[in-house]
């Protein structure tokens, strides 16, 4: 009990939130790399999940797009901050946390786009070809929205992955929230180290919670209520297995 | 000659240096062990605490809503953050960190337990009941064999996680092998960061393969069905019918 009303003090007390290595600050550098990372790590991952998707690569690609998830889990973030930062990418500043944000965020992305993509009703997007659509119509206008739930997992998914990463870097000498609980530890302050893992928690439940908001309302299969209802009645049992099999797998 | 060079490699902080292995060799297989040690216990409490969850899950859907969405929650937090959470409780000890496992881990295995659970077919269940199994005997002749596949690929990645971040708990001293990454960061002990990181993988490639043997050994139906993992999911009803007579045959 006492801990939670020492850190409630520890939070409302100004001096804590402003000036450098204030919460404001180390909030806005752990925003800015994440925000830079996702974008990064959608800006390579989306594309190559198409690619792998269509069928690029072969057997291997879908092979390595579904399994790179599970690599990436075996590999402890922890490490791979260490590893780059006494590494020469260690010399420029925050490069060893962008490029370790980058390989964390990237998995999850391309596994769940890739799922997405290769599992899209092939049946609908035959039809598509066949009603004379192009193959860039028929990524816009068939295939994403399809694969559009997947790919939102994924990007939350990433999102959240790259939030608990950017916490990690201070472990590592890097910036952001983290460095809040981590300079509590070394001070012996346990009121700091509650309270900048409230933050951090915060954060990442807040950014879950926005971008689960977010895959609601820009459901491009929301839209149209009529056509939705009917493609579900006529697919009794092929999709709700597929649904079930891929998140499941993906999310955890 | 050779004890100069090992010497010089060690001297000269090269990543990879046979001469730290040999030398640390003791100070490698403590932190190796101390890092099995605390990974298998919390996943083991994980285990004792996720099967009656799911099970209760399973009986009252309130219980499930509520249940599902705490392990959620806890699952999204920050393992640094969720280590610090836990200070003022555990203090600085090894138990914060088995704690924080098995809270990562219980996400995980409530959610694979439930979804096994429902992947077992109305007609194997309802062949059972017809059969006069009763409840206990139908959850663990019938339900649980068939659900194993779901069970242990959810445990399988609680596993992998669990060795992956058991090294953050350096933070609080009992990190295993990621206590000696963190020792070594300060310093630019090369040499040490490397050869802990891949002693850590190569725990987490270790545990995986053990558990998908133990998988292949307890589900011998999976294999029977033969072929791609598309043919599988299409015959899903027959190999799960199949997989009742096996079950009869040997309970």
């Amino acid at each position: 009990m006492d801990a939670i009303i020492d850190a409630w003090a520890w939070l409302t007390t100004a001096d804590h939130w402003s000036g450098t290595g204030g919460v404001w600050q180390r909030l806005s550098e752990h925003l800015e790399l994440t925000g830079l990372c996702l974008l990064l790590s959608a800006a390579i991952a989306l594309p190559l999940a198409f690619w792998l998707g269509h069928g690029g690569g072969r057997r291997f690609g879908g092979t390595l797009a579904i399994n790179i998830s599970n690599a990436g889990r075996a590999v402890p973030t922890f490490a791979v901050l260490v590893l780059l930062t006494i590494s020469p990418v260690g010399e420029h500043g925050e490069a060893p946390t962008i490029i370790a944000l980058v390989l964390f965020g990237v998995p999850p992305l391309l596994t769940n786009a890739y799922v997405g993509v290769a599992e899209a009703d092939r049946d609908v997007v035959g039809a598509a070809r066949g009603m004379g659509m192009s193959p860039l119509q028929l990524m816009f206008r068939v295939e994403l929205p399809l694969a559009y739930p997947l790919v939102m997992t994924g990007l939350r998914t990433a999102a959240v992955q790259l939030v608990a990463t950017a916490s990690l870097a201070a472990l590592a000498g890097g910036g952001g929230l983290g460095r809040i609980i981590t300079a509590g530890f070394d001070t012996n302050n346990t009121p700091q180290v509650f309270a900048g893992a409230v933050l951090v928690a915060g954060l990442a439940l807040l950014v879950e919670g926005a971008l689960a908001l977010l895959q609601r309302l820009a459901d491009p299969r929301r839209r149209p209520r009529d056509a939705r209802r009917t493609p579900d009645d006529e697919r009794p049992a092929a999709s709700p297995g597929r649904a079930t099999t891929t998140p499941e797998m993906e999310t955890t | 000659m050779s004890a100069a060079t090992a010497q010089s490699c060690l001297a000269a902080n090269e990543w990879i240096c046979g001469e730290y292995l040999r030398s640390r060799s003791e100070e490698l297989t403590e932190a190796t062990v101390d890092h099995v040690v605390i990974t298998a216990t919390s996943i083991g409490i994980a285990v004792l605490i996720a099967f009656p969850l799911a099970l209760l899950a399973r009986r009252w859907r309130l219980a499930s809503a509520g249940i599902l969405s705490a392990t959620t929650v806890l699952y999204t937090i920050p393992t640094l953050a969720m280590y610090a959470l836990l200070l003022p409780m555990f203090g600085i000890s090894v138990s914060l960190v088995i704690c924080g496992l098995v809270l990562y881990s219980l996400t995980i295995l409530v959610r694979n337990i439930l979804t096994g659970l429902d992947s077992v077919p109305t007609e194997a269940r309802e062949a059972a009941i017809g059969l006069g199994y009763g409840r206990t005997r139908l959850l663990f002749a019938v339900e649980l064999p068939l659900a194993l596949p779901a069970l242990m690929a959810g445990l399988r990645i609680a596993t992998v996680s669990a060795v992956s971040l058991t090294t953050v708990g350096a933070i609080v001293d009992n990190g295993g092998l990621g206590n000696l990454i963190y020792a070594a960061m300060d310093s630019y002990f090369k040499a040490q960061v490397l050869t802990a990181s891949v002693l850590c993988v190569l725990l987490a490639v270790t545990a995986d393969l053990l558990l998908l043997g133990l998988q292949r050994l307890l589900t011998p139906w999976t294999r029977a069905a033969g072929g791609g993992r598309r043919r599988v999911r299409r015959a899903a009803g027959a190999e799960g019918r199949d997989a009742v007579l096996d079950n009869r045959a040997t309970a």
